[in-house]
């Protein structure tokens, strides 16, 4: 329960860096949630067994490619769709034609989904640990002042703000992202002129479960791929959610630089309850704004 | 709603009770168990559905304070060295407590917002049990919690749960009827009308919140004494969740709804998981069909049905 007592600045660097690169996956699983919370109104618990498979897909991917270089960019490349695939299904045979109960009832709905998916990656790759090999030319330590940790977190840190820009564009200068914006205001006024808006949800849903897996492909050289390991991940995904404003991209990005930051540098300031800070973040924030950062579009 | 079965519940209860009384004398150890663990999940499930059911709060993490109950229990017997029955009251105590500050910060947002926030709040809880490995155990958890000896042995704690929960029963279902109770369930079908009328909505919120906590915590005790352990996973989000579909698979807008699905649920994974390790498959796949062809529940499902028989003999709506 001791203080950590020698802070030096290439541990508080580092320290950062790792927190940057949870805040890219944390973001890209929230954003893709926070979407189709936003449009559809479903609070998906689900979302975090797709993060899952995803990281599981890619394990399969890139052993398929026998590892290395090859095999890690096929991974990140196919791993997303597969998971899109599987998530398109779920929409049309389950979700799109529950879209009415309350939410209370979509949310078991989903924790009922998660609870199948769960047992489906059981079936599939069994109980044993996983991971993907990086690329060689990840490996090495980061540049700057030589710090312990792999360039794969610089590479991280980096496409955290390309998927928000590249999320932003969708949302904002293209037709469907037009149309779903107009949707989470107003789905009736917008079925009423003309617009097919079930398709506009599904669309949306596998968008969002794109993103899902996609965390879970980019994270899966980092971590140990592992059964529960969507549990912890998809209450991180929602609180996030919550503190950056329902339905609100630029939120989740807040929410997840809020999560992973504190994460990151509460395990320096005490080790032993690194985990409770984050937590402690997000009551603040709820105590204060209890509707979120940002906006919501609800 | 809830008029017409008033009385009609009571003999079929009582004579339940009386069964469950002469049952263990027939029971092998396993069984009684088992019916034990019935009575804990239900009493906890029944804590819920008190501000899910009849509050219509969206209480998503219950779990902490069962959670918290036992840990309490089971902390003050093993780690502050005082005796059982000192623990049994610090452990409800303890989680009303809980309740009362998580309420208060969480009772003036509405809905899916209260639920979140309460989650969090519930994480926190969580992740310091979850890391407090001096005290708490980390996720070891707590075993081996000493009991006294009338209720040490399976027959003992078993007629100890029975009681107990019994007890917690009788008061829920008067508390239910109350004016109170009333009052809670005219904020949950119409909060504007009912600050209207001069309720103070928030006030009731939070009394039933700290109500619901004490007796998910008197439900966390009897699981220490059941069991003799605590552990993390108790206050973990998927317990909470796992009581709230007891509470639908029941039905949560019936009285006793909760502890027949905690009933089916524990029976479904006991018998499920000896001859097949997808237990989570089966009860999602149950989840579903349930939410979909189920809404109200199975008990709700029998209840509309009498009604419905009801109806039809007596010659139209009553």
């Amino acid at each position: 329960m001791e203080f950590s007592s020698s802070i030096c600045p290439p541990e508080i660097l580092c320290q950062i860096l790792v927190g940057l690169s949870r805040t890219t996956i944390l973001f890209i699983v929230a954003s893709g949630l926070t979407l189709i919370l936003g449009v559809l109104r479903i609070p998906n618990i689900a979302h975090g067994s797709l993060y899952m498979i995803g990281a599981f897909i890619a394990f399969s991917v890139s052993k398929w490619f026998g590892g290395g270089a090859t095999g890690f960019w096929m991974a990140v490349a196919l791993a997303p769709f597969a998971v899109a695939l599987i998530s398109l299904v779920v929409e049309r045979g389950i979700f799109a034609h529950l879209y009415e109960r309350e939410h209370l009832m979509l949310l078991l709905l989903t924790f009922s989904l998660a609870l199948i998916l769960g047992d489906l990656v059981k079936m599939v790759w069994g109980g044993e640990y996983r991971t993907v090999q990086l690329p060689g030319s990840f490996k090495g330590p980061v540049p700057l002042a030589s710090l312990p940790i792999p360039i794969y977190n610089l590479f991280l840190v980096v496409i955290g703000p390309v998927v928000a820009l590249g999320l932003w564009l969708l949302a904002n200068k293209t037709k469907i992202g037009k149309i779903s914006r107009a949707a989470a205001v107003d789905r009736e006024m917008v079925g009423a002129v003309g617009v097919n808006v079930s398709w506009v949800f599904a669309i949306v849903f596998v968008i969002g479960c794109f993103l899902a897996g996609m965390g879970g492909a980019l994270v899966s050289p980092i971590v140990n791929i592992t059964l529960g390991m969507d549990h912890t991940l998809i209450i991180e995904a929602f609180l996030i959610v919550i503190i950056g404003g329902l339905g609100n991209v630029w939120g989740a990005l807040l929410g997840a630089l809020i999560f992973g930051l504190t994460q990151s540098l509460g395990i320096l300031i005490w080790p032993q309850f690194g985990i409770v800070f984050p937590y402690a973040a997000v009551v603040t924030v709820l105590i204060f704004r209890p509707t979120g950062l940002l906006k919501s579009t609800w | 709603m809830n008029k017409n079965v008033h009385g009609k519940e009571f003999w079929p209860v009582l004579i339940l009770f009386i069964l469950l009384l002469i049952l263990p004398l027939f029971l092998t150890r396993f069984y009684i168990y088992l019916l034990a663990l019935i009575f804990v999940s239900g009493l906890a499930a029944m804590s819920l559905n008190l501000v899910l059911g009849y509050g219509g709060i969206y209480q998503f993490h219950h779990a902490v304070f069962y959670g918290v109950g036992a840990y309490g229990a089971a902390l003050t017997i093993t780690k502050l060295g005082y005796s059982p029955w000192i623990g049994f009251l610090v452990g409800p105590l303890l989680a009303a407590f809980l309740s009362l500050v998580m309420g208060a910060i969480c009772v003036r947002l509405s809905k899916l917002y209260f639920g979140m926030l309460q989650i969090s709040l519930g994480s926190l809880v969580w992740a310091i049990v979850y890391r407090w490995y001096s005290f708490t155990g980390g996720d070891d958890g707590i075993h081996g919690v000493s009991m006294p000896a009338l209720i040490g042995s399976t027959k003992g704690s078993y007629y100890f749960a029975l009681l107990v929960t019994g007890a917690c029963l009788m008061t829920m279902y008067f508390i239910v009827k109350s004016p109170f109770g009333s009052t809670l369930q005219g904020i949950r079908d119409n909060p504007v009308r009912s600050e209207a009328v001069g309720v103070n909505v928030r006030l009731h919120q939070l009394a039933a919140l700290v109500i619901a906590g004490f007796f998910a915590g008197v439900a966390g005790v009897l699981f220490v004494v059941v069991d003799n352990s605590a552990f993390p996973d108790m206050l973990f989000w998927t317990l909470s969740l796992e009581i709230l579909i007891m509470c639908l698979l029941g039905g949560w807008l019936t009285f006793l709804g909760p502890m027949l699905g905690a009933a089916i649920m524990v029976a479904l994974r006991t018998f499920a998981s000896t001859f097949t390790e997808y237990w989570t498959l089966i009860q999602g796949i149950i989840l579903m069909l349930v939410i979909i062809f189920l809404p109200e529940g199975v008990l709700g499902y029998v209840n509309a049905k009498f009604r419905q028989f009801g109806d039809v003999t007596s010659g139209g709506k009553a």
